[in-house]
């Protein structure tokens, strides 16, 4: 299939990504799978900043032009950026899904949650056996 | 395939809007200039702020658009979920009775006598369909039907005490449920509870058990289904869902599958809703007037919105308007409802009477299964092989091999004349093309759109993908319409 899948993430079944960025805060989108399944994407619904979610909390909500789409708490969090961007632009997260198209910037409740979810190579074999 | 110089051509007109026909301040014969309209002076102005076209060409205007649009009048409209059927002129007529037409809300009750009885009738008609004991007919739209029903599930529960922080605060429905369901139940105040479907495209019912407790209040369920599928397990469901003290909730947007065969009540339903416009073939508007009325059974009586149609042949007058009733949840709506709309609806009802309405049932039925019959090797449709009003069929074959999407099929019917069905819903279904012909489509009709539909799963992708060739317009630019909408003509001079 060809996806773009970084090795400095971790992966949710959801289709998540979540980049460790240090000091307790991670980076939160959407795969280039997610992106290429939901097709050109019209609107997103950013969290506020300071919101708390517990993992699996829907956070966000990613619009294309044939579905509407939750977007899932990879681990427990509080936001404390959101990528404002997206409100002008929703089309980032169809272009650079792991970097303009960034959604959320939290503070990790447990860091050590980030270890449980799958690395490039798991989720590569996730969205194969998915397609 | 069709023959793009001698079949299906749409009418196409490079029709300016009525602002830009504008010809400006034109002297009115109305009111002509100089002449005293007795308006006070500071409460009058020159521009009305409304184009002024001369009119013989509002007449074009409007036939011109009529020409380029395309509706159930013109031909098979298999619109999934919204049951597109034939509006007969005859409910139309009906509804242009001067006497209905003219009758003003605030008239008293003595002089509309005639209106209430054909409302009351058609109250005591609903609640026979529906199988249980009362009916409302205030509510504007199948969705503030769903509402009404929620509320008065609040107040039956707060009534008993029953109300509280963990207790009755839950509205659980099923992933494949309209969206305004759970959009219904959280402005009601509930708290709502999403459970998965099973493999079979039904409710799960282990997901449902594991759902349900003291804290909830309602479960929400479409039957048949979104798949148009009908609950097997639906007496069970109801059983469940009583055993915990909650009411089951009957959405009517399928009510076209069951109606006059069998009925919420007899599932073991407490309150359903119905989408006339749907069912009982009232016009689907954009946005224009509907009506959603609401059935219940006589323990939720006393909560339906006011004011109730009553009927008392001792009494004079011998209908009435009861507005104290003092568990009511209150008024819902101004006046007595879209009561245009509810007349069409009795006349659909007394048209065909109770066998009318059944047979139907049954050729809305009989016509979803016969198109996905034929067309199920080329775009099968998950679920079991029994289908209701409506299926979920699947372009997903011809999208791997070919890549043609449901999109792309879609767009192609349209140079056969034929409407688009539903697409990528419900999105349990990957490149969904969800179909309904209703009981409207004759069996030529039938043929002539499963004909287009294999058609296009044999033709090149090439014709497919660039469809459609035939119409007015071809591809929209639908994502840029989506992120930069432009929806006044303000805005569109402005670009």
């Amino acid at each position: 299939m060809g996806f773009d899948t970084p090795e400095d993430v971790r992966y949710t079944e959801e289709h998540e990504w979540i980049k460790d960025e240090g000091d307790g805060e991670a980076r939160i989108g959407i795969t280039d799978f997610a992106q290429d399944q939901l097709t050109d994407v019209v609107y997103v619904d950013l969290p506020f900043t300071e919101e708390e979610f517990d993992q699996g909390d829907a956070m966000m909500v990613v619009e294309s032009v044939k579905s509407v789409s939750d977007v899932y708490a990879p681990v427990d969090c509080t936001v404390t950026d959101i990528n404002e961007e997206l409100e002008t632009a929703p089309e980032l997260v169809n272009e650079d899904p792991y970097g303009d198209g960034w959604m959320a910037l939290v503070e990790l409740d447990d860091p050590s949650q980030l270890d449980e979810l799958m690395d490039a190579e798991d989720y590569r074999e996730f969205t194969e056996n998915e397609a | 395939m069709p023959d793009e110089d001698r079949g299906f051509r749409q009418a196409y007109w490079d029709e300016p809007t009525l602002f830009d026909l504008d010809e400006g301040p034109q002297p009115s014969d109305q009111f002509p200039e100089g002449a005293d309209h007795g308006l006070p002076e500071d409460l009058t102005r020159e521009d009305a702020g409304v184009p002024t076209v001369m009119r013989s060409r509002v007449t074009r205007h409007f036939t011109r658009l009529a020409q380029m649009t395309y509706g159930v009048d013109t031909g098979t409209y298999p619109l999934g979920s919204c049951t597109m059927k034939y509006n007969a002129k005859a409910a139309e007529l009906l509804a242009q009775d001067e006497g209905l037409l003219h009758a003003h809300p605030l008239q008293r009750e003595e002089d509309v006598q005639g209106i209430l009885e054909l409302l009351y009738d058609l109250g005591d008609r609903l609640r026979e369909i529906a199988g249980l004991d009362a009916v409302t007919l205030q509510p504007a739209a199948g969705a503030q039907g769903e509402f009404v029903a929620m509320r008065m599930v609040r107040a039956y529960f707060e009534d008993r005490g029953e109300l509280g922080e963990d207790s009755r605060c839950e509205v659980v429905i099923p992933d494949s449920a309209h969206g305004t369901n759970p959009a219904s139940a959280a402005m009601a105040g509930f708290d709502v509870l999403e459970i998965p479907s099973g493999d079979d495209g039904c409710v799960d019912l282990s997901a449902l058990e594991d759902a349900l407790s003291e804290r909830t209040a309602a479960f929400m369920l479409t039957n048949p289904n979104t798949l148009g599928l009908f609950e097997q397990n639906v007496e069970k469901i109801a059983e469940m869902v009583h055993d915990v003290g909650a009411k089951l909730y009957y959405d009517g947007a399928n009510l076209n599958a069951i109606l006059g065969v069998t009925s919420p009540g007899a599932m073991g339903f407490d309150l359903a809703h119905f989408n006339v416009h749907k069912t009982f073939a009232t016009p689907h508007g954009g946005g224009g007037p509907g009506a959603g009325p609401v059935a219940c059974t006589d323990e939720l009586e006393p909560y339906l919105p006011v004011p109730r149609i009553t009927r008392d042949p001792e009494a004079e007058p011998e209908h009435r308007l009861d507005w104290e009733r003092e568990d009511s949840i209150g008024a819902v709506r101004g006046f007595h409802g879209n009561v245009g709309v509810l007349v069409r609806a009795a006349a659909y009802i007394l048209m065909h009477g109770s066998d009318g309405l059944a047979d139907n049932t049954r050729r809305a039925v009989a016509n979803a299964n016969y198109v996905h019959q034929r067309i199920k090797d080329a775009y099968p449709a998950p679920g079991g092989d029994l289908k209701k009003h409506e299926f979920v069929a699947s372009a997903a074959d011809l999208e791997e091999t070919k890549g043609i999407t449901a999109k792309d099929v879609a767009k192609r019917l349209l140079d056969h004349g034929i409407h688009a069905p539903q697409t990528y819903w419900p999105m349990v279904v990957d490149e969904a093309l969800m179909i309904e012909p209703t009981e409207t489509e004759s069996r030529e009709e039938l043929d002539a759109f499963v004909d287009a539909l294999l058609s296009i799963a044999d033709e090149d992708p090439e014709t497919v993908t660039s469809a459609p060739h035939t119409t007015a317009l071809s591809r929209v630019d639908d994502v840029g319409a989506a992120r930069n909408p432009i929806l006044t003509w303000d805005q569109a001079n402005d670009e």
